[in-house]
């Protein structure tokens, strides 16, 4: 989701200022997992490890389900699934001073991969050793499981010093109550195979306006539209570009519009649309006097079955005391009662 | 052009809203074996691999042939990860192609496709920066503007649009890959379809797919021998081209877009032909909207400006037309979208080797016809296409 | 192959914090530049290819912007990768070896100082085991650096990353008579290859580079002669090894533009060891250098791009004599 999370009201924005955005897709992706990733996820669930064995014989775990060398398929058979582990050795490592929130500790730790006993290759985890001066190559590490496991690779909680306890806590899945007693395998018994999992990430960024969205948006908060005219062919572009999209050269004289324009095409939205007025409502491109590309606005304060291709339309805007540094300012624009313009004047810029 | 380059191999996922029982990997390598086994190879006989798909965002999966490289065989390989917007299928091919054109490679795998029930289209296409003048409407939002734009100029009738609609989901009926099957489509079952984004109603949308689409591209020489050992002829490639217009240019003509008329001048220069309508015998053109069958009918030079909605309106397009459009069922019916494009190209590709199944065209395959492959994407700025034939260029 | 070169390469002032200048922005004066350069018109230019990753900024298409500031008009042949410019390039230069065009522009930029390295970069590993755990590019160089440690080379295990840049870089390749119009000392692309490894880095000994390896026997390196080598180094361990792989001995000067260490624009950093070492040869400092760019964890995926100042050509003839 994307969102505009403006700096708190009593700040002043200035035209320095950074703008978080957020890139987090709502409840995270869903992973359909096939058959070979399912399955060794499943036996995370269950708090084991499984390898699968390749046609030369080694076992690749964590298994993917084609060769790294040949891109044959693994893992068809049962019999190629082989038990691991569950203790194994570290091949190599590297230490985190400051963990994320999206990391498996929230103290520093190290990432290793790990071979578990029975492999031939490693997978990657996090080992909580409480020190880096605890960290060896050849260490030997076992891991750590979460009650609540939903067959991912964070089921294991991490890896920890030493050969054991290989205990697996008893599952507990989200909303379950945790059984008192009892093996591990108990609760998971009537549990289908993983198939699916979700992935939640949040990227954040915080991103600043150019010098050209600036002085557009500066001129927005008074209620002033700007463009810019490329130097070379003297076309207007608005909102403003820095570079001319059709001569490659920088477009920097700055030129105020009136907010009267043509209406030169148009839809009629009946899906509705985050942060867009109910439904039906109208976008369309705004084509403004003096301007010369049309801009993409909403069409109100007219019935939308009497929107018209060729419609003059006015900008209406926010009252004063509302406005802000906003394209937001600009609410929609409205028919202006004179006569439609002919197709034929603006076609070339549809 | 370069050295002369054929398809001798195609694969496709079947396409559907989710496919919950593979993996990303798993399903692309699905299309991939497929597309080997028509050509009768193997992994090993591959010399580089090229994989098109459109953003990342769709499956949080970010430059994805990092991850892919072992699923399809490319250990040891150069392999190359395309993203032209909604064009990349067709761009993937043409990479490919490129690198047989070129001399370098004997056999190239390209693989296009899209996973998106993984996330949701229109939030992965409409995320935008904060520093964003557009109203986010999606790309029905987008395109429907244009549409209204081109029934004004042409002056088309308002049923053409629903003719398309009607015409390509039954043509899906013949193709066992299609996504959307409905064996009671009518024009009154597409007119009574909620109106989305006026002028485009819900039945004259695409569908949201998850699928890929796999070719195999070789040399003459590899095409030659692959053809004698499967008994399938290879689609030879007669002219190949891409082109770009910047979408913010003052006068940009969006409707009718001067980049898809020199990219299709271009093929048929390459491919000598000087009469669309005539010379191909059938065409797999990118038909998000239904509309875009007859303003993509013009900008091709199937038809005079104006006039695209009359060929579509006298059935010239139908499966039993003189030029059928579409005869797979096309984007209207199926659309992994970063795949949607080479599925274009992957379709032409059948009929001229005479491997389209039910929905082959019989005039196809007699080998004086070429068909074409389209693509096209971003604001009607980006366009990737092929003629291909059944004889060698 | 018919005889390519690099004829012009310029590159932004790369910054260390966020200007406010859109991805777009930082390649519009390259192009500018690179064209002056050679005093070539856009129509000269037969094919243009650029790279860039969607999620340095957050937003879907960046390349669509980028591509409305360069003049794309008339429109133009005209692709884009989703990996660094310096794949691009490949792209350009396997274009040009169909022979009907003689000039093409390559592009590639990156904004690396408005996002969550770690985060992004742990969004291009295995979906299912890797991603979800966030290890990010600097614990996957750890990885590898521990590892040629614990193997007895003599390197840093605890490598530190490059500072986050934001910049871009564009580079004009032409062919044959074109490439000596446009330029008193062409850089000839005498070799360029390009290999992939399996993708989990448990699977792989990650004291070598295989793919490296394999793209320099293809594009011909050849110890002895090389007097620059630009390598995409990110981390200072990546240098000993990419070395070893090239064969490069001590005579090469590696990294004299200062490298990735001290500049390290996403997307464009790849495509930027090549044009310096281009301009290593267009300043006539070096007859023969050596490129190189990286992609994926633990050098996954590694590109090789060999330059001269005479063309394969020139050197086939001179051996006959």
């Amino acid at each position: 989701m994307t969102t505009q999370a403006s700096l708190p009201p009593e700040t002043p924005q200035t035209s320095d200022a950074r703008v978080v955005h957020v890139l987090e897709f709502p409840g995270g992706y869903t992973r359909s997992t096939g058959p070979v990733i399912g399955r060794f996820l499943t036996g995370l669930r269950s708090g084991r490890l499984f390898g699968v064995r390749m046609p030369d014989g080694r076992v690749l775990v964590p298994p993917t389900e084609y060769d790294p060398q040949t891109a044959a398929a693994l893992g068809a058979a049962d019999e190629d699934w082989v038990q691991v582990g569950p203790a194994g050795t570290v091949t190599t490592w590297t230490w985190v001073d400051d963990p994320r929130p999206d990391h498996p500790l929230d103290r520093p730790f190290a990432w290793a991969l790990i071979r578990p006993d029975g492999a031939d290759t490693a997978l990657l985890h996090a080992v909580d050793s409480g020190s880096k001066a605890a960290m060896a190559t050849g260490m030997r590490v076992h891991p750590t499981w979460r009650a609540e496991r939903t067959g991912a690779v964070k089921d294991i909680a991490c890896f920890a010093p030493g050969e054991g306890p290989a205990e697996v806590p008893a599952l507990a899945p989200a909303g379950v109550p945790t059984p008192v007693d009892g093996p591990a395998s108990d609760g998971e018994a009537e549990l289908e195979p993983v198939s699916m999992v979700t992935l939640p990430h949040r990227l954040e960024y915080r991103l600043r306006g150019g010098t050209v969205w600036n002085h557009f948006i500066d001129g927005m908060a008074v209620g002033q539209i700007r463009g810019t005219r490329c130097a070379k062919c003297g076309k207007v572009f608005v909102p403003p570009r820095g570079a001319c999209p059709g001569d490659g050269v920088p477009a920097t004289e700055w030129v105020d519009l009136p907010d009267t324009g043509v209406l030169t095409t148009f839809a009629v939205n009946n899906v509705p649309a985050a942060g867009a007025p109910e439904v039906p409502f109208i976008s369309g491109y705004v084509l403004l006097d003096g301007a010369d590309v049309a801009m993409l606005a909403l069409v109100s304060d007219v019935p939308w079955q009497e929107v018209r291709i060729g419609m003059r339309v006015r900008g209406v805007w926010v009252p004063d005391a509302e406005r802000t540094r906003s394209v937001k300012n600009l609410k929609w624009f409205a028919p202006t009662g004179e006569p439609d313009i002919p197709f034929e004047q603006f076609e070339e810029y549809v | 052009m370069g050295n002369r380059c054929a398809v001798i191999g195609v694969g496709q996922t079947k396409y559907r809203t989710k496919r919950a029982d593979v993996s990303l990997a798993g399903m692309v390598r699905e299309a991939a074996l497929e597309a080997l086994a028509d050509a009768g190879l193997t992994f090993a006989d591959i010399d580089s691999v090229v994989v098109g798909k459109a953003p990342d965002m769709f499956e949080g999966v970010a430059t994805p042939e990092l991850y892919l490289a072992d699923a399809l065989g490319a250990v040891g390989k150069p392999m190359m990860r395309v993203h032209t917007a909604g064009s990349v299928g067709g761009s993937t091919a043409l990479v490919g192609a490129s690198q047989v054109q070129a001399g370098l490679h004997e056999r190239v795998l390209v693989v296009a496709f899209e996973k998106q029930s993984e996330s949701n289209a229109t939030w992965a296409l409409s995320t935008h920066s904060p520093f964003s003048a557009s109203l986010v409407v999606g790309a029905g939002g987008y395109f429907a503007p244009y549409i209204r734009a081109y029934i004004r100029r042409s002056g088309a009738p308002a049923n053409i649009g629903m003719m398309v609609a009607v015409k390509d989901r039954i043509n899906a009926l013949r193709n066992p890959y299609a996504h959307l099957k409905i064996p009671n489509i009518d024009l009154a079952m597409v007119e009574e379809s909620m109106m989305l984004w006026d002028p485009i109603r819900y039945l004259e949308t695409c569908p949201s797919s998850d699928g890929a689409v796999a070719m195999v591209l070789a040399s003459e020489q590899a095409a030659e021998a692959a053809g004698a050992a499967t008994g399938r002829p290879p689609a030879w490639v007669h002219g190949a081209a891409m082109r770009s217009e910047p979408m913010g240019m003052a006068g940009r003509d969006s409707v009718d877009p001067r980049a898809g008329r020199d990219c299709a001048a271009d093929v048929y220069r390459q491919a000598g032909v000087t009469e669309p309508r005539r010379q191909f015998a059938a065409a797999e053109v990118y038909v998000p909207f239904s509309w875009y069958e007859p303003m993509w009918l013009e900008n091709l030079g199937f038809a005079e400006k104006g006039s695209g909605w009359k060929l579509t309106e006298a059935g010239a397009t139908a499966f039993d037309g003189d030029i059928p459009w579409n005869p797979s069922g096309g984007v209207l019916s199926s659309n992994p979208i970063g795949a949607s494009g080479m599925i274009r190209f992957a379709e032409a590709a059948q009929q001229v080797r005479g491997q389209a199944g039910e929905h082959q065209v019989a005039a196809a395959v007699d080998g004086s016809r070429l068909a074409l492959g389209h693509a096209y994407g971003g604001g009607s700025q980006f366009f990737a296409m092929w003629a291909v034939g059944a004889r060698k260029p | 192959m018919r005889d390519v070169a690099v004829v012009a390469f310029a590159q932004s002032e790369h910054s260390f914090s966020d200007l406010g200048w859109t991805e777009a922005d930082l390649v519009m004066p390259l192009v500018n530049e690179v064209l002056s350069v050679t005093g070539m018109d856009r129509s000269e230019i037969g094919f243009t290819c650029s790279g860039s990753n969607d999620y340095l900024v957050g937003t879907p298409f960046s390349f669509v912007a980028a591509l409305d500031t360069i003049g794309a008009w008339p429109p133009i042949a005209e692709s884009h990768v989703e990996q660094d410019g310096a794949w691009a390039l490949y792209e350009a230069w396997v274009r040009m070896q169909h022979g009907d065009i003689d000039a093409a522009l390559v592009y590639g930029f990156g904004k690396g100082t408005v996002g969550d390295q770690v985060g992004i970069s742990s969004l291009s590993y295995d979906p299912y085991y890797l991603a979800p755990l966030v290890p990010g590019h600097i614990a996957m160089a750890g990885l590898q650096a521990r590892a040629l440690k614990d193997a007895g080379f003599d390197v840093d295990p605890d490598p530190t990353p490059p500072p986050a840049t934001d910049g871009a870089a564009a580079v004009i390749l032409a062919a044959g008579d074109v490439a000596r119009r446009v330029c008193s000392r062409p850089a000839w692309i005498t070799g360029l290859d390009h290999r992939i490894e399996p993708h989990a880095v448990g699977s792989r000994d990650l004291t070598r580079s295989p793919s490296t390896r394999q793209a320099a026997a293809r594009a011909g390196v050849r110890p002895g002669v090389v007097d620059f080598a630009e390598l995409h180094t990110r981390f200072e361990h990546e240098e000993m090894l990419l070395r070893r792989e090239l064969g490069l001995d001590e005579k090469t000067v590696v990294n004299a533009s200062g490298g990735p260490r001290k500049a390290d624009p996403i997307m464009a950093t790849g495509l930027i060891r090549i044009g310096e070492a281009a301009a290593r040869i267009h300043d006539g400092s070096a007859q023969r250098a050596v490129a190189h760019a990286a992609s994926g964890p633990c050098l996954q995926h590694n590109l090789v791009c060999v330059l001269a100042a005479d063309t394969a050509s020139d050197l086939a003839s001179e051996g006959e004599r």
